[in-house]
């Protein structure tokens, strides 16, 4: 009988769980569709109070907040992933790794105040660049850890026969390793995209958003988690409605990130969802 | 009969005579020097991307102890446990900010250990195995969701049923226990608890999933062969077992939650207060920091919220540590069993 009662408590459990999922998505799905309009895509938000105008720089600069954090998180991400797979099988490479798993705890608002004091303070005004420093540190861990492991599912024999052959050491790795494990490179880099494109605390003081059209890296850059927020703590039912609706854009763009990752890779965000 | 000879089609082979050209292998020995520099060159480079990782670690704690430093100076260790939030007479106390991290924090724990638990060893043990995959990765999409659309979705769906339909409930049942006291406008501790248990909730689970994974499959067949029902073989044989690591992806859960920023700020209704009553309002150290620091009166402001910043960096640095050391003793770094 208990073993009955618990088994069937389970099962509530997880169906308990899969419950404000369905409610989120659909939630955010039957609020959004009604603002998605063309214009949505193609306007800058209009001045407070006039109805109408979208999202359209909020897109445009999250998309130069998040190249601006690729040119960071992904090469020292990647380098420092290469580094602790064929180098860091020792007491550095433990400590690295403890370190990137340090940085990946970090609260987002922590590297918020970080990129706020080394780039805001020193350029004394917020800008593009710094969303993207705080964007580009977070995603670091993320890559580096992946990259490992994905290098370290690349088979002994491949390394050892390219240098058996002749192959400089560091050709190996670059020609040989590297491009055996490109496709999870890639996803990993996908994944961490993902994760970084919807955060919003460490935008807060350091891209601070804008209503303009943004691109420049030494200006205030709108980005769209940031822009969703804003919105959403006004008191106007039009920007409320953006609100929605680009929470539906967002969430439909990284969810099927995750989703295209998970279906080709098998590999997914958190460690214990394989 | 002289000495033996290759005979003429063995001679030069056409092998010895056209070696095949490999794309990287030289054929050479005069690069020998060029790609040893490249070697060092390229192990240079790579060690400074992980030189650079723990680098960026270190800039962080730089700056959070530089920036935090005149409130350091001025308030010391007083600004743990005085209360009073002034920004106008310059008097930082961080008491109900702390408070409000630690009720949020375990609230989110209390309602999203149970459910987590169930679902990791309903998708590892229960469920046929054609529906595992699916609902691990329904589990991983609640993990995917940015937190500023849960926030939204907090202000615009979950506090109004929390206002009308759970808190009367509440108070009406359990109002004993003086923890559903005063009204409730909806923004509030509670509401903040429970979008706090959901995002932790995949964390959980699947840090669970993998440590149950982990368990020897022997130690479930030796119970079941003991003669224990399937409830008292996963009690028995999984969960005491993993017991480590779950406290492990528990603790993990919680350090999430301490550093969660913008869900919280959406409904939490941002007051310093310290109250009994889960109906009321209140602040976290995330939410307080993401509120107040663009509109900072003053340096001594800014560097009291940086100060802030710092009390949550140390504290989830602890917490995510010993949640990585617990988890790390039960699976040894070993990758999960693939069932799913």
């Amino acid at each position: 009988m208990v073993n009955a009662l618990a088994v069937a408590a389970v099962s509530l459990a997880a169906l308990i769980v899969l419950t404000p999922l369905v409610m989120i998505l659909g939630t955010v799905i039957a609020h959004g569709m009604a603002g998605l309009h063309w214009s949505f895509f193609t306007q800058i938000p209009k001045p407070t109070g006039e109805t109408g105008g979208g999202m359209a720089n909020a897109i445009v600069g999250s998309v130069m907040i998040l190249l601006v954090a690729s040119a960071i998180g992904i090469p020292l991400g990647v380098g420092a992933g290469i580094f602790l797979a064929e180098y860091g099988r020792n007491v550095y490479g433990n400590i690295v790794r403890f370190t990137s798993d340090v940085l990946n705890g970090i609260p987002s608002i922590v590297i918020g105040i970080t990129a706020y004091a080394l780039v805001v303070l020193k350029q004394g005004h917020f800008s593009l660049l710094a969303g993207g420093v705080a964007l580009g540190i977070m995603m670091i861990p993320t890559v580096c850890r992946t990259t490992e492991e994905v290098l370290l599912m690349v088979p002994q024999s491949i390394r050892e026969g390219a240098l058996g052959l002749g192959i400089p050491q560091w050709r190996t790795t670059v020609s040989v390793v590297v491009r055996t494990a490109t496709s999870g490179i890639v996803t990993s880099i996908m994944l961490a995209f993902a994760r970084v494109a919807g955060e919003t605390a460490p935008l807060l003081f350091t891209a601070l958003g804008s209503t303009f059209w943004t691109w420049k890296l030494s200006e205030q850059a709108a980005a769209m988690p940031l822009q969703i927020y804003q919105y959403s703590i006004t008191a106007y039912d039009d920007l409320i409605q953006q609100a929605w609706t680009g929470a539906m854009v967002l969430i439909a763009m990284i969810i099927g990130t995750v989703i295209f990752v998970r279906f080709v890779t098998n590999r997914g965000m958190l460690k214990g969802a394989r | 009969m002289g000495t033996l000879q290759k005979a003429p089609a063995e001679a030069d082979s056409f092998q010895d005579q056209n070696p095949p050209k490999l794309a990287l292998v030289p054929t050479d020995k005069s690069g020998i020097l060029g790609s040893v520099f490249a070697d060092v060159a390229f192990r240079s480079v790579v060690i400074a991307c992980a030189v650079s990782v723990v680098a960026i670690v270190g800039l962080i704690v730089l700056e959070l102890v530089t920036s935090s430093g005149p409130a350091l100076h001025k308030f010391g260790f007083t600004f743990l446990v005085k209360s009073v939030w002034d920004p106008v007479r310059a008097e930082f106390g961080a008491l109900p900010v702390i408070y409000g991290t630690i009720v949020s924090s375990l609230l989110a724990l209390a309602l999203a250990v149970p459910l987590s638990l169930g679902t990791a060893l309903f998708i590892t043990e229960i469920c046929p195995r054609q529906l595992r995959t699916f609902l691990a990765t329904c589990v991983e999409m609640l993990a995917a969701i940015p937190s500023v659309i849960y926030g939204l979705w907090g202000i615009f769906v979950l506090v109004p049923l929390l206002r009308h339909h759970v808190a009367p409930l509440l108070a009406k049942y359990l109002g004993w226990t003086g923890l559903f006291e005063g009204t409730m406008y909806g923004l509030s501790m509670l509401a903040a608890g429970v979008i706090l248990a959901i995002m932790i909730l995949p964390i959980i689970a699947s840090i669970a999933r993998e440590v149950i994974m982990a368990v020897p499959q022997q130690q479930r067949e030796a119970a079941l062969a003991l003669g224990a029902t399937r409830w008292e073989m996963l009690r028995v044989a999984v969960l005491r077992n993993a017991r480590t690591g779950i406290f492990g992806a528990v603790v993990l859960g919680l350090g999430r939650a301490m550093g969660e920023t913008m869900a919280v700020t959406m409904v939490i209704g941002n007051t310093a207060q310290i109250s009994r009553s889960l109906f009321a309002p209140g602040a976290t150290l995330a939410s307080v920091i993401a509120n107040e620091f663009n509109e900072a009166v003053g340096s001594m402001h800014t560097s009291a919220l940086v100060e802030l910043g710092l009390v949550l960096f140390l504290v989830s640095l602890l917490v995510n540590a010993i949640a990585q050391f617990l988890v790390w003793s039960v699976t040894r770094g070993m990758p999960a069993r693939n069932i799913a």
